[in-house]
């Protein structure tokens, strides 16, 4: 049997925190990206994430995705809610207990749909957005983890794809950008879209929050890893250079182009980047991180400039960001991986360590492969939702906000106005209440 | 010289913004409020304990114009901002006694 190292235990768990932290990020920087009247329900729209799949990862998430194979296309249920995941190492990673891999899965799991949200912001139904998920979770994530990660037919292995995903370029990104893509093609755009100003609405919140998808990206990454140590190391350094490369490669180009360097093509750069660097960050030497980010900061910047153009209404830019970025970095994986930091076998080598387009030509059927299934599940998905709960909110309730609309608060109080009702008051003495319902629609 | 204060649901003023433009107004002050009338307010709910908020976010236009103008503005203003349901604002017209250009310190309607 082997053996546990208290070493790589100690950084799993650490990591699994630091990636845990990412999904609050992610809800600030999204949140900070709308109007202020719907700052809750983006929030919300995130948090409730790691309420939601935590749960449906515990009982059976993990077990599709990871749990023994079959027919290289999805595990079966004998991790059914975490039987037999405990402190032994698991099969996925030798000197870690099973219930760390696992609770490491558990954050990309959450993080995942929740990326998808920011491109159905402001317009989303909460109860479609709760099936939305749960059902993507399990029908969309855990067989792509499966493919790619979990021994099924992406990934590495005799007789497989052998692509190459260090940390979700095609799970993660790829994945939650194109599910974005399809999700605004079926719901269409907000009210309003391309005719009212429909800016950020409080910038420093998506500093804040790209900050910390920043500083959580280094578990995301380097956690990857599975253990302590080189390799961790080499994630660690190639994910800072990478969103760092990608911030400069935004602003210049912003700069030129639209005259101006932006804090929020700053942060949203910073994010390109690292969205390019995870499927590469452990298998690439540090000037490659350099260049895959600066080329992830340029493209993105091109893709989100394009979007008016086009004329879809991605709100926070889901799929110019984390399907381009994406694309980006699984595709120069297949560029710049080299054995001397992978220690992976050269067969697996990128174009410019002589390896001819071998693994580009893998990189590229896992993008297509990923892009594809995702696309189509999603929509079927997101039919399903609408014809049973609904999608979208109605008319009112977007001009309204969904902060009011869904969830019956208010971001940001002007004066304390408002009286604490009856019904309100039999709650605060401890008895039942009904919840209210707004009486008339108010905008 | 008239002041006329438009009260209008937030998400009209873009298209007020137009219509007072295609009329020849040249400049407004806007500022966000909050207030009631005949609409009633929304529930907040916090920690279980449930709030009847009665004062509505809306936004205050005003415009300084000619006597001869005012009609023009206010046709403006009600066609645009109207969505014929309830809180839709109100229009109030009143009697500025005079206004000056700080840069210049012209008046009247040189002013405007």
């Amino acid at each position: 049997m082997p053996e546990v190292s208290g070493a790589d235990t100690a950084w799993i768990l650490t990591s699994s925190a630091l990636v845990m932290f990412m999904t609050p990020g992610l809800a600030l920087f999204y949140g900070g990206l709308v109007r202020s009247k719907n700052v809750l329900a983006t929030i919300m729209q995130s948090f409730f994430a790691l309420g939601l799949v935590s749960v449906i990862w515990m009982v059976l998430g993990y077990s599709l995705g990871f749990g023994p194979d079959h027919g290289k296309l999805i595990g079966d249920l004998s991790f059914f809610g975490l039987k037999d995941v405990g402190a032994e190492p698991g099969p996925f990673a030798a000197t870690i207990p099973h219930s760390a891999y696992m609770i490491f899965q558990m954050m990309f799991a959450v993080i995942t749909p929740a990326l998808i949200t920011g491109a159905f912001a402001e317009r989303m139904r909460f109860r479609g957005y709760v099936l939305f998920m749960a059902l993507w979770s399990i029908v969309v994530y855990s067989p792509l983890a499966h493919w790619v990660w979990g021994g099924g037919w992406l990934g590495l292995g005799d007789g497989n794809v052998q692509a190459l995903d260090f940390a979700g370029g095609t799970v993660v990104h790829i994945n939650a950008g194109v599910a974005a893509l399809a999700c605004i093609l079926y719901m269409g755009k907000r009210k309003g879209y391309g005719k009212q100003a429909m800016h950020p609405h409080n910038i420093p919140m998506v500093i804040t929050g790209a900050a910390i998808l920043w500083f959580g990206w280094f578990g995301f990454n380097a956690g990857s890893a599975l253990s302590s140590g080189g390799l961790a190391s080499a994630a660690f350094v190639n994910t800072h250079l990478g969103a760092a490369a990608a911030l400069l490669g935004w602003i210049i180009f912003e700069w030129a182009r639209n005259k101006v360097p932006t804090t929020v093509g700053a942060a949203t750069g910073a994010v390109a980047g690292l969205v390019a660097i995870t499927p590469a960050a452990g298998f690439v030497e540090p000037w490659a991180a350099v260049v895959i980010g600066f080329a992830a900061g340029a493209i993105c910047y091109a893709a989100v400039s394009l979007k008016p153009k086009i004329g879809y209404d991605d709100s926070l830019d889901v799929v110019g960001v984390h399907m381009v970025g994406g694309i980006v970095g699984a595709l120069l994986t297949g560029v710049f991986a080299t054995a001397t930091i992978s220690g992976l076998d050269p067969s697996l080598d990128g174009l410019a360590y002589g390896n001819g387009v071998t693994q580009l030509g893998r990189q590229a059927l896992a993008v297509i492969v990923t892009l594809a299934f995702s696309f189509v599940m999603t929509l079927i998905i997101c039919w399903i939702v609408d014809k049973t709960v609904g999608l979208r909110v109605d008319e009112d309730a977007e001009l309204e906000g969904l902060d009011l609309s869904q969830h019956s608060e208010a971001g940001y109080t002007f004066v304390e106005v408002g009286t604490l009702t009856s019904a309100g008051h039999a709650a605060s003495m401890g008895s039942t209440m009904t919840p209210g319902k707004t009486e008339e629609t108010v905008r | 010289m008239k002041l006329v204060t438009a009260i209008i649901k937030p998400f009209k003023l873009e298209d007020v913004k137009e219509s007072l433009r295609g009329v020849g107004v040249q400049g407004m002050t806007v500022t966000e409020v909050r207030g009631f009338g005949r609409q009633r307010g929304h529930t907040e709910v916090y920690r279980g304990a449930e709030y009847q908020v009665d004062f509505v976010p809306k936004v205050k236009i005003e415009v300084v114009c000619d006597d001869m103008e005012v009609q023009g503005v206010v046709d403006s203003i009600m066609k645009s901002a109207r969505t014929g349901k309830i809180g839709d604002g109100k229009i109030i017209v009143s009697d500025a006694e005079q206004v000056f250009r700080i840069r210049t310190g012209e008046a009247g309607r040189d002013a405007l």
